[in-house]
């Protein structure tokens, strides 16, 4: 019936959303962490790598990712021997491919806010008794609360927009892959404006209300 | 207190070896803080001092080094031993009070307590909450606190984690003159009241006077006096200890109070000395003179408004600044410091040997509190 109604693909498209910004903020927080403290020769590289996704046009990140997640792409062959399915027009290859594409939307937030603490904070912490794991959770992770929310609204608002690369990875499958940039694209490509306008709008307020409680509750926190 | 070339401590005892190479300074000492009391550590900013608490504390690795505290290895650089901070059962209270912001007073002071409940020294919250007065505070953000709140916080919450001993990193640098005032008069009472260990970094040789029971003096990486208060005070061969608070402490005993005026008369090896305010006959009471206050004279003056003058002996004359120098004085098994002009010197002729009148203007006083094993 999903496939039927506007709501199919925007229910698919938040799917995706909260399920790559889950993936993401387990991804990120560490890698974030390391960014932000690390002195290595690599972290120059390491950085430019995190940020590509700004800077590419989506089309070339899906047709890479069409090749190594394909039946004969390196990570899509083992994939296929693994679970029987191809990664390539499937929905975890779209979470796959919008955790790479979202990246930087969740690493640049959570790396300020890391580089933000106060290291003597977390010094504190450590004399009265925290493991350094103990530490993160209890001090510097509620200190840089805005650092995740803006992490996690960025990256979900940025998976929900995105349009190039699942056209590229995930085709257009009701239900499996037909997230809502793509149905829009559809029906507008079919001359069935009455349809595209419906999820137009749906998404435009959807957005909407994601960025302004993201709005109000940043104001909150600094508030206090 | 002594150099302890081995590092193996005693079980009542925090014993250290630390070699630490930055590269614009070196940190090398060698050396045993007993497990009681308080133990100042002076020197100048650079001398070291937060090197040696933060490797104490685990914060800081050492190029090599071994700690022992109460005969347990809690370092040993050669086997490679090093206990992690958060396993080393101290309390830290730094310059800055570092309360965590998004928690209440109360759940910055259960953060250490709940962490620290395998430890074997009990303290109890009420008892700490009272002491320091934070009973009203409790609910409150740290935002809220003013600095001198926000410290005596800090001082809390690093007394709730059972800490074997404290480590305080000059608690008082960053307050104003009242509020180090109000803070000293609440570590006197911890020091009276409980039995927990605290070694004192400061710069300021008045706080360290007022508070500390040990002291060790800290010169470019390296300890170059150390022992009981009087005895390293004692040392004005030593130019980092003479400056403006330069002094001496004596312990007296209290004889008797003179109720008309509001005078007490303490005893000590020197004979006898006034001190204002109404003190417990038969109590210790720790004596601070400082070297300004104390002047002398060839014969005992008479016709002065100055009530403690009390014969002493010259035992040594050291140059203190240009116009100043600082005199060393024996009286029974006590000393003294005065601090005169070089003028004055030459003009008395003081020699070693020689017997004066110390008159003392001021004296500051500190009943002592009850140590562990004393």
């Amino acid at each position: 019936m999903f496939e039927t109604t506007s709501m199919g693909p925007l229910l698919l498209s938040i799917r995706l959303a909260t399920t790559t910004t889950l993936v993401l903020l387990i991804i990120a927080t560490p890698l974030a962490w390391w960014l932000a403290h690390t002195t290595s020769r690599w972290k120059p590289g390491i950085q430019a790598t995190v940020a590509l996704p700004i800077v590419l046009p989506p089309t070339v990140i899906g047709f890479y990712l069409l090749i190594v997640l394909g039946p004969y792409g390196t990570i899509g062959r083992w994939w296929v021997e693994v679970t029987g399915d191809a990664l390539t027009f499937s929905f975890t290859g779209l979470v796959i491919a919008s955790c790479i594409y979202s990246l930087p939307f969740a690493v640049q937030p959570l790396q300020v806010a890391f580089q933000s603490l106060d290291r003597r904070d977390v010094e504190a912490a450590r004399t009265l008794g925290a493991s350094p794991l103990d530490a993160f959770f209890s001090v510097a992770a509620p200190l840089s609360a805005h650092g995740f929310l803006n992490a996690i609204v960025l990256s979900f608002a940025h998976t929900l927009g995105e349009f190039g690369v699942v056209l590229m990875v995930g085709g257009n499958i009701p239900g499996e892959t037909r997230v809502i940039s793509i149905a829009i694209y559809d029906h507008v490509e079919s001359l069935d404006y009455a349809a595209a306008h419906q999820m137009s709008a749906l998404l435009l307020a959807f957005a909407f209300v994601v960025l302004l409680s993201m709005f109000v509750i940043n104001r909150r926190l600094s508030r206090r | 207190m002594s150099t302890n070339t081995t590092t193996t401590g005693t079980p009542a005892s925090i014993a250290m070896r630390y070699v630490l190479s930055r590269a614009d300074f070196e940190l090398d000492v060698d050396l045993e803080i007993p497990m009681r009391g308080i133990t100042g550590v002076f020197g100048e900013s650079g001398a070291g001092k937060t090197s040696l608490l933060r490797c104490i504390a685990g914060l800081e690795q050492p190029s090599s080094g071994r700690l022992v505290v109460d005969g347990n290895v809690w370092q040993d650089t050669a086997s490679r031993r090093s206990l992690p901070v958060h396993q080393r059962a101290i309390g830290y209270v730094f310059q800055e009070p570092r309360l965590f912001s998004h928690l209440t007073v109360h759940r910055n002071l259960d953060y250490g307590r709940r962490r620290a409940q395998e430890r074997a020294v009990n303290v109890d919250f009420e008892q700490i909450v009272a002491l320091l007065g934070l009973e009203s505070m409790l609910q409150r953000m740290p935002d809220a606190l003013s600095g001198g709140e926000a410290q005596r916080v800090s001082i809390a919450r690093a007394l709730l984690c059972e800490p074997r001993f404290v480590l305080m990193d000059e608690p008082l640098a960053a307050l104003d003159k009242a509020r180090k005032a109000e803070i000293l008069q609440f570590l006197d009472r911890l020091h009276a009241e409980l039995s927990v260990p605290i070694i004192y970094v400061s710069h300021n040789i008045g706080e360290i006077s007022a508070l500390c029971d040990q002291l060790l003096v800290m010169q470019r990486g390296r300890v170059i006096a150390d022992g009981d208060l009087q005895s390293v005070l004692m040392r004005t061969d030593l130019p980092a200890l003479a400056g403006e608070e330069a002094g001496s402490v004596v312990v007296a005993k209290v004889a008797s109070y003179d109720a008309e005026y509001g005078l007490t008369c303490v005893r000590f090896s020197g004979g006898e000395l006034f001190v204002s305010g109404r003190h417990e006959p038969g109590s210790e009471l720790r004596v601070r003179i400082r070297a300004n206050d104390v002047s002398l004279c060839r014969v005992r003056p008479t016709g002065t408004t100055i009530l403690n003058i009390l014969p002493a002996v010259v035992e040594a004359v050291h140059p203190d600044a240009e116009a100043t120098v600082l005199v060393r004085l024996s009286l029974g098994s006590d000393f003294l410091t005065a601090r005169i002009t070089r003028r004055s010197s030459v003009e008395l002729n003081l020699q070693a040997g020689d017997e004066v009148f110390a008159q003392i203007k001021s004296v500051a006083v500190r009943k002592i509190g009850v140590e562990p094993g004393k």
